[in-house]
């Protein structure tokens, strides 16, 4: 036949060319060919190639790979980018160490700045107790209200920060000493359910007991005050709110006047710079529970952030 | 649906079709790739090629100038009246300003522009290829350049042949860099859409623009030389994926670039038909169809992915029709279904009837209607918005007093050009209070007034407190803009409370 090819293929009508051979229900594959400089974009693919392997890491070797001879690593460009970003927040850094923490406020840039720092050391450093959200948990503060052991101004906070909780070996660090009243026999077993009840009473958890009230005038008023609201220089909790560290059933209550858990906190200083406590110090304050806030002036001087 | 090549198998006529003059084709590839055969398109005049001139002008003329209009929207945004403002996050057309969440504008436009060359395609065939492709609009352009450096196609073609000498030499370097000069015109205008173009243009010659844009002038001005200079047809042939696509949605009711064989066949030369006019056809073998294609295409074997539909052809064999004194039309936009009419000797059906078929009508319907709902959100839509998000995590909080706190970041949009006052109250939780993390918690209240800058988002952290014995439900932030205007928005969102 006139139409077929020396090999037996079939040369189609429409387009003159040769089809492969095959045919699936009918359907027959045309064997155009592909344009010439297809074939050469296919070469300067491979030059590209070849180029790339030695200009940049590519060749597996025993213990590392071939650098490259432009001398490109991704290590050593994010070495390269957090360098330039350390240089692009040293100046945010040097503000932060002359400012001191009282007058941070006044500067909604910085304190700005200094939320958003501490949000990542916060990450860092603290997460692991407190919680990523700073709500802690069981025994463990929550960061966001407004019920603070030591004062919850950022003065405050950041002493906290600095000096820790009951680190001895730390000169200035917060100490609270609850004795153990069951453990080591100062009240009765009889005693202690009743100032139990007495404690429960102050924020309408339990009934009054008069025998309780007595015990606690004479044993605990002397920190948690007269009327259970606590005193911050002992950091003796308030005993009359809604909020319970360790606890607001009947039981907690008792375990924590039999044995008391005695919570501790690390001393940052040294162990993080002083600027990176003030930014964690003005992050935990602005969770919404910080106290003190210092009116910043007459203009709000609202930050605008452009990128919605 | 039927593909294009099926239709040529079964075009009408086909029982009385003669023989064709030429034995089929059979250039049986010996290689696996082809040299690309040169095109060189000759000059012919005529109502489509006029056309083609305006089309060029128009679309031309609106690319290079459209980022030099101005447009005045007062102190606080640019006065370019088409800016894509990228660094801004804003995007102007005229009088209309996007921002990015309302980025759905633009999508609806892509969508619209998409279903748009169905409409076209439905209705009038590939006329997006043969008249305002930029790569069929750009060819044309760098082929008219071709014929005023190298002359018309015979000498383009000799010159091709001819070994390169000083001459050759001088003219191709003449009409490369006239190429180079176009492309590098393409390329910048283009930068100029996502800049102040002035100032871009300046700052461009002066070595002063960002290096992104003297990145992407070189890409395009590449991309130009090498796809309207030398690649061309190629293009449309090899890498354009809309030729198939429109393959697919051809049919016989669509309208096609046709040769007319039951009228042309036979083919002969005019002194043939002559002696024998029984014998022939109107098709006098004369080539010109095939010499006036920008695509290098000989239409007389049938619609092929080839054809752009840019109808030179129809230009040429009319012009020649006309000489030999027979009537215009041997190649002519027409339907399949017309063809057949035609070939059988009946009226063919008037112009409306080709365009107003099912499919065209449900393309545009659809088309008109995502238009119509695009211009009624972007008449009805406010200048002032309001998103709230929930803190996650700790979602509630339970204050000293027991009463309850959560935690939202609102972000509040002015998108007028002038710094506006609003007003942020909470509905759903009449006992509830707020205050932001930049107040003390004792000013709580039920309203905030916040002044939002112009042009601009103001981000808030709002707490908002409500009594101990709240329920988790859903809680709307309204604000409200504090000015004759009194525009509004809501945001609706979850208010968590303990369980119990």
């Amino acid at each position: 036949m006139a139409n077929e090819t020396a090999q037996g293929k079939r040369i189609d009508e429409a387009t003159g060319t040769e089809t492969v051979g095959h045919e699936w229900d009918g359907i027959e594959e045309l064997n155009t060919p592909l344009p010439r400089w297809w074939v050469w974009l296919f070469y300067a693919t491979i030059v590209f190639a070849i180029g790339y392997t030695v200009a940049y890491p590519a060749w597996p070797m025993i213990d590392k790979a071939t650098a490259g001879v432009l001398g490109w690593s991704s290590h050593g460009q994010l070495a390269e980018e957090m360098a330039e970003d350390r240089q692009r927040r040293a100046p945010i850094m040097e503000a932060l160490a002359l400012t001191p923490i009282e007058r941070l406020p006044e500067n909604s840039d910085l304190m700005r700045a200094a939320v958003a720092g501490g949000r990542a050391a916060f990450k860092v450093n603290c997460v692991q107790c407190h919680g990523a959200g700073a709500a802690g948990s069981r025994h463990y503060p929550n960061l966001n209200d407004d019920d603070w052991l030591w004062g919850g101004d950022l003065k405050a906070i950041e002493y906290t920060i600095t000096n820790g909780i009951r680190q001895p070996e730390h000169g200035g660090t917060r100490f609270s000493l609850m004795p153990a009243f069951g453990r080591d026999g100062l009240l009765t077993s009889a005693q202690i359910n009743a100032v139990a009840d007495h404690v429960l009473s102050l924020s309408g958890k339990a009934k009054d007991n008069p025998q309780g009230a007595q015990i606690f005038a004479d044993n605990c008023a002397i920190c948690h005050g007269p009327e259970g609201t606590g005193l911050r220089e002992f950091g003796a909790p308030n005993l009359a709110d809604a909020l319970w560290l360790h606890g607001d059933s009947r039981e907690d209550v008792i375990a924590m006047i039999t044995n008391p858990r005695q919570g501790v906190m690390p001393a940052w200083e040294g162990r993080l710079d002083p600027p990176t406590i003030k930014m964690l110090a003005a992050y935990v304050h602005s969770l919404g529970g910080g106290e003190d806030f210092v009116e910043i002036g007459a203009d709000p001087a609202v930050e605008v952030d452009e990128t919605p | 649906m039927k593909h294009p090549e099926t239709l040529e198998r079964e075009r009408p006529g086909d029982a009385a079709r003669p023989a064709p003059s030429q034995p089929p084709r059979t250039s049986v590839p010996e290689t696996l790739y082809e040299k690309r055969k040169g095109v060189y398109p000759q000059k012919i005049d005529g109502r489509f090629r006029r056309f083609k001139w305006l089309v060029m002008a128009i679309t031309l003329t609106i690319y290079y100038c459209t980022p030099f209009l101005r447009w005045d929207r007062g102190p606080y945004a640019p006065d370019q009246a088409v800016l894509i403002d990228l660094a801004n996050r804003r995007f102007y057309m005229f009088g209309i300003e996007i921002w990015p969440h309302e980025f759905y504008f633009v999508a609806g436009l892509l969508i619209m522009a998409g279903i748009g060359l169905f409409v076209v395609t439905s209705a009038v065939g590939r006329a997006w290829c043969g008249y305002s492709c930029p790569q069929t609009v750009w060819t044309d352009l760098f082929q008219h350049i071709d014929r005023f450096i190298d002359g018309d196609r015979n000498a383009q073609m000799r010159l091709a042949k001819a070994p390169w000498g000083p001459a050759k030499i001088g003219k191709r370097a003449l009409k490369w860099s006239i190429y180079l000069l176009i492309s590098f015109a393409t390329g910048g205008a283009w930068i100029l859409y996502f800049a102040d173009a002035p100032a871009l243009l300046s700052d461009f010659f002066a070595g002063e623009a960002a290096p992104v844009a003297y990145a992407t002038v070189g890409v395009l001005t590449a991309t130009t030389f090498a796809l309207g200079g030398f690649m061309r047809e190629q293009v449309c042939i090899y890498m354009c994926p809309w030729p198939r696509i429109q393959s697919a949605m051809l049919d016989e009711k669509s309208l096609i670039v046709t040769y007319k064989d039951w009228r042309g066949e036979k083919r002969g030369s005019l002194k043939k038909a002559k002696k024998n006019p029984e014998l022939y056809g109107d098709c006098i073998d004369c080539n010109q169809c095939v010499a006036v294609c920008p695509t290098g295409i000989d239409i007389r074997e049938g619609s092929q992915v080839g054809c752009i539909t840019c109808a030179l052809c129809i230009d040429a064999c009319d012009r020649v029709m006309g000489e030999i004194g027979r009537p215009r039309g041997l190649i002519d936009y027409a339907t399949l279904e017309d063809c057949k009419r035609e070939a059988a000797g009946e009226e063919p059906r008037p112009v409306w009837k080709t365009l107003l078929h099912p499919r065209t009508v449900i393309y545009f319907t659809l088309w008109a209607a995502i238009g119509f709902a695009l211009l009624f959100m972007l008449g009805t839509r406010t200048h002032t918005d309001i998103s709230a998000a929930a803190d996650r995590n700790p979602p509630f909080m339970r204050m000293s007093d027991g009463s309850i706190r959560n935690a939202y970041t609102v972000k509040l949009r002015n998108m007028e050009g002038r710094p506006r006052d609003m007003e942020i109250t909470l509905e759903g939780l009449p006992a509830a209070v707020m205050w932001t993390d930049d107040m003390p918690r004792e000013q709580a209240a039920s309203r905030l007034v916040r002044t939002v800058p112009e042009d601009a988002t103001l981000p808030l952290r709002i707490y908002v407190v409500a009594p101990a014995d709240s329920h988790e439900q859903d809680v709307t932030f309204h604000v409200l803009a504090l000015d004759p205007q009194g525009e509004e928005d809501r945001a609706t969102i979850r208010f968590n409370a303990p369980e119990s």
